[in-house]
């Protein structure tokens, strides 16, 4: 969000009206912004906060859609802590594309390997991030991509073993330029 | 046009352990963003990307929006024998992308 400079009133006003344009009905991760005639700078600074307290109206994923999305996967099986590694930078400078391995301790044999590896996220607008199937022939069970992040939020790499095992483990990752939000090209 | 980057050794021994990287050119639209206009940007993502080694599947991946713009993956896979790694994207409005490198094991 922009610092305001009191003295560029106009430039301001005409901001926004931008804003309020641009935010319109449901937009950008759920979010709902009521468009009011902007006519004056307080107005505008309202407007301003309300968007900068609430930046994410009800379309969001919440820790509990997580836990759903993650029981869909896992179904009656248990989830125990340990053999995963979730590597993923703690401080964030942008949402748009964060670098994230996951590393599953596995010898990777016929009777033994990880089968699947799934990653959620609690606050992008769906709680799954990807689901990746391997097998003996990976030969290790270790995948690198590049996700977006819209807030500040917890990550968990869920691993699938041949044998129907689970194991987790999770990540706090702060970001501080968010992902999805408006065009702006 | 598609632009596709793939890096993977061309040789290796018998039973060793190869990674594999392969980066996509593609927008991977969320579909929660809106445009200028106002109305949400129609969701526009690769939704599938399949690894074989030899025509056999080795990998497999299934992508939401929030993979980040130009999809980067990377895994490994062990070499068994020479021939080639194939490797497709599939995705929203008819989106496939097939390409394939050459390996030599021995």
């Amino acid at each position: 969000m922009k610092i305001v400079i009191p003295s560029r009133a106009d430039q301001i006003r005409a901001e926004a009206r931008d804003l309020s344009w641009s935010l319109k009905g449901p937009s950008a991760c759920g979010l709902r912004v009521t468009t009011m005639p902007v006519t004056t700078r307080r107005a505008f600074l309202a407007g301003a906060t309300i968007v900068c307290v609430l930046p994410f109206g009800p379309a969001r994923a919440t820790p509990e859609a997580m836990a759903a999305a993650i029981k869909e996967v896992v179904g009656a099986g248990t989830i125990r802590e340990g053999k995963v590694k979730l590597d993923l930078p703690p401080l964030v400078e942008n949402g748009n594309t964060v670098p994230l391995t996951v590393s599953v301790e596995s010898p990777m044999t016929p009777a033994d390997h990880v089968k699947a590896i799934h990653v959620f996220n609690e606050k992008n607008p769906q709680p799954h991030v990807f689901s990746a199937r391997l097998g003996p022939q990976n030969g290790r069970a270790v995948i690198t991509t590049r996700i977006k992040l819209a807030d500040s939020q917890k990550i968990i790499a869920i691993a699938e073993t041949s044998t129907g095992q689970f194991f987790s483990a999770s990540a706090d990752v702060i970001v501080t330029l968010a992902a999805c939000i408006e065009d702006v090209t | 046009m598609t632009n596709v980057l793939i890096n993977a050794p061309k040789t290796a021994k018998p039973g060793e352990i190869v990674e594999i990287k392969a980066l996509i050119l593609h927008p991977m639209e969320t579909g929660f963003r809106p445009g200028t206009n106002g109305k949400i940007i129609p969701r526009n993502i690769i939704e599938h990307f399949v690894a074989t080694w030899n025509g056999a599947e080795i990998f497999r991946m299934e992508m939401s929006p929030a993979i980040a713009t130009n999809p980067f993956v990377s895994f490994f896979a062990v070499a068994t024998e020479s021939g080639t790694i194939g490797l497709r994207w599939t995705g929203d409005e008819g989106f496939l992308v097939e390409e394939r490198v050459a390996i030599a094991v021995g």
